[in-house]
């Protein structure tokens, strides 16, 4: 049984996987410095979508409040990757084991990942108690106080001013495995019993909980797991630009990533990734367009603001014509031969 | 005594904010489950009314120069415009969608709301002197109060007052206590449910003017994420009120404001930047023991 679910499904994460080596292939063909890091930018983002994914996608639940483990997997980056002698002058107040600690980017990504989990597991044992609409409010608050307390503790994370010196990470591969690895990670959770208990518990509450599925522990497995993929790519994000701000991790992000999901389908994980590529594009010409282009002798170039009302634009029309997202609750699979539905092979992840 | 007296105005001014912020965000979700997130940039919207749009660090003053008979009303007509616009232009077409959906759609519309400032205005904060003439303190019993604390509180306790004599006393407001108690019901019986939505997104922007008006005076500054705050201390007063219940959300809002206060006043001075955060955690500690917030609206328990 358990082998035939994965038979039937395992063609979505590796078409997804199959879509992301493409993107970094082409990055390293392409050898341009500019074009590398949107391409980074892209896993990063391919990253927390399928995080968050995990989460609202098998939930329902929205959640505005998971860039919160992201700062927090942000900041692990910064406590445990920059040089010691570095972080005495801007974070004077971390313990002395912590001060004395460097360890390899992928390994902070893993103990972000864990930090976050962590975090994940205490606020979601009070939050997923909650009904749906208070969760997600509180799921907001979560998110303020985590950013109220990086930006006024001052001696462990240098409040609101930037904390520099994170080793950069140019190299598209590591991110491009970080984002496989979430994808498979998604997947993987997906299809096992507390994912599909989890989605049963979204789509007919009543009956779920009648069949014996404990809703509020399903959620806040789900919580766990993708709190623990945000704090990898918060960790990731830090070594990718080379330092963090609490505002990095705050509202922003939030808007971007959500949007993504949104656009893309919360139903589908092959949606969550869809919605990062085509809003990277979307961004991407927008801020080609923001900075100037040259048509004939005049230059054309849009007000700045431009960028998010337009990815507000866009989010708001795709609720209202196609609520479901680009992918509605498809997932791209193989068409197979033999199906006796055809063009609905695979369960529904 | 004074001392105390003060932190009682205190408390009282900030709950006041959270107590108009939450009334605003509960009259919408009675009447049709939605969590508007665009209502902290309602806020912010209303304040950069009173400017003339420049990116320059100094405030252009263009609306706000005009005397306070014509400067309030004005203010919260726009609140109650942009509400009612954002009702008839976006939230009009979800009507039938999920709470999810639209609360999703009210999140972006709160990003374009403050965007299209941003592209006006630019992020930087602006000092503008709104109503100068109510920051002079006056003695109450031996302590000095700001006068604009004074009317804050007195206003809220007058839009308390007013609303209620509005709900129970007139027959728009009957209608819309139908509506937010049961919609389907109250649309069978000939309640106007675009008429009720309407007035819903009318008073809840005005309301939210009400708050831009305060905060304007009160921090003399003018900033495109000056609503963020109250609307999220609004939000949570709504959840700990229960959702939909208007008393609770007014009740929760005045208990917000006064834990803020208190630990402000309690806190060592190295925790104090924290305060927030501590509230923030004061308020999870009341999920934990009431789940369902503190007075919970009837109708809203999801039905079999």
């Amino acid at each position: 049984m358990a082998r035939s679910v994965i038979r039937r499904s395992i063609a979505t994460p590796v078409l997804l996987s199959l879509l992301l080596v493409a993107f970094a292939l082409v990055a390293w063909a392409a050898g341009s410095k500019p074009f590398n890091q949107t391409i980074i930018d892209i896993f990063l983002k391919v990253i927390f979508v399928v995080g968050l994914w995990v989460f609202i996608g098998n939930s329902g639940v929205i959640s505005f409040g998971h860039t919160a483990f992201a700062c927090l997997g942000g900041y692990v980056a910064a406590w445990t990757t920059i040089k010691p002698m570095l972080k005495g002058t801007s974070m004077p107040g971390l313990p002395d084991w912590l001060m004395q600690t460097e360890i390899p980017y992928w390994a902070a990504a893993a103990v972000g990942a864990g930090w976050a989990a962590l975090w994940a597991l205490i606020f979601g044992a009070v939050l997923m108690r909650l009904s749906g609409i208070a969760a997600s409010i509180a799921t907001f608050a979560m998110l303020a106080m985590v950013n109220s307390i990086y930006s006024n503790w001052e001696s462990v994370t240098a409040a609101t001013s930037s904390v520099v010196g994170i080793p950069i990470v140019r190299s598209v591969w590591p991110y491009l495995i970080a984002a496989i690895l979430a994808v498979v990670v998604a997947w993987a959770y997906g299809i096992s019993r507390y994912g599909l208990a989890l989605r049963a518990a979204r789509d007919e509450p009543t009956a779920a909980a009648a069949s014996g599925v404990d809703i509020p522990r399903m959620r806040l497995i789900a919580f766990v797991v993708s709190g623990a993929i945000m704090g990898m790519g918060g960790a990731l994000y830090a070594n990718s630009i080379g330092i963090v701000t609490p505002d990095t991790f705050y509202l922003g992000l939030t808007f971007i990533t959500l949007s993504m999901l949104v656009v893309g389908g919360m139903g589908s994980l092959s949606g969550a990734v869809l919605g990062v590529l085509i809003l990277s594009t979307l961004i991407q010409v927008l801020r080609w367009l923001e900075a100037g282009v040259k048509i004939g002798t005049s230059t054309f170039a849009l007000p700045g603001g431009v960028q998010e009302i337009a990815l507000g634009a866009v989010m708001i029309l795709i609720l209202m014509f196609r609520p479901a997202g680009i992918m509605g609750n498809r997932e791209l699979t193989l068409p197979r031969a033999g199906s006796d539905k055809p063009g609905r092979a695979g369960p529904n992840i | 005594m004074g001392s105390l007296l003060q932190v009682v105005f205190d408390a009282l001014s900030l709950g006041s904010l959270y107590a108009l912020g939450a009334l605003g965000i509960a009259l919408i979700f009675g009447v049709m489950r939605l969590v508007n997130f665009a209502h902290g940039d309602v806020i912010a919207f209303c304040v950069f009314a009173l400017l003339w749009p420049s990116v320059d660090a100094v405030a252009i003053i263009f609306a706000g120069n005009l005397p306070w008979f014509l400067l309030i009303p004005f203010v919260l007509a726009i609140g109650a415009g942009l509400s009612v616009l954002s009702e008839l232009l976006v939230f009009r077409r979800f009507r039938r969608a999920n709470p999810a959906t639209m609360m999703i759609a009210s999140f972006a519309l709160g990003f374009v709301i403050r965007y299209f400032l941003l592209m006006l205005f630019s992020s930087r904060p602006k000092s503008i002197s709104l109503l100068p003439e109510l920051s002079q303190p006056i003695e109450v019993l031996g302590a000095r109060i700001p006068l604009l604390q004074l009317i804050t509180i007195l206003v809220t306790i007058a839009v308390l007052f007013g609303l209620t004599a509005f709900l129970r006393r007139t027959r728009f407001g009957l209608e819309m206590r139908a509506a937010a108690e049961n919609f389907t019901m109250a649309r069978m019986l000939g309640v106007r449910a675009n008429r009720v939505i309407m007035g819903a997104f009318a008073l809840s922007g005005a309301l939210a003017a009400a708050i831009a008006l305060i905060l304007g005076s009160q921090t003399g500054t003018a900033n495109i994420m000056m609503g963020a705050n109250v609307m999220l201390m609004a939000f949570i007063a709504t959840v700990i009120g229960g959702m939909g219940s208007l008393p609770g959300a007014v009740l929760a809002g005045f208990l917000i404001g006064a834990v803020a206060t208190v630990m402000q006043v309690i806190l060592p001075p190295d925790a104090r930047a924290f305060r927030d955060a501590f509230v923030y955690a004061a308020v999870i500690l009341v999920l934990i023991f009431r789940p369902q917030g503190i007075l919970a609206a009837r109708g809203t328990k999801e039905r079999v």
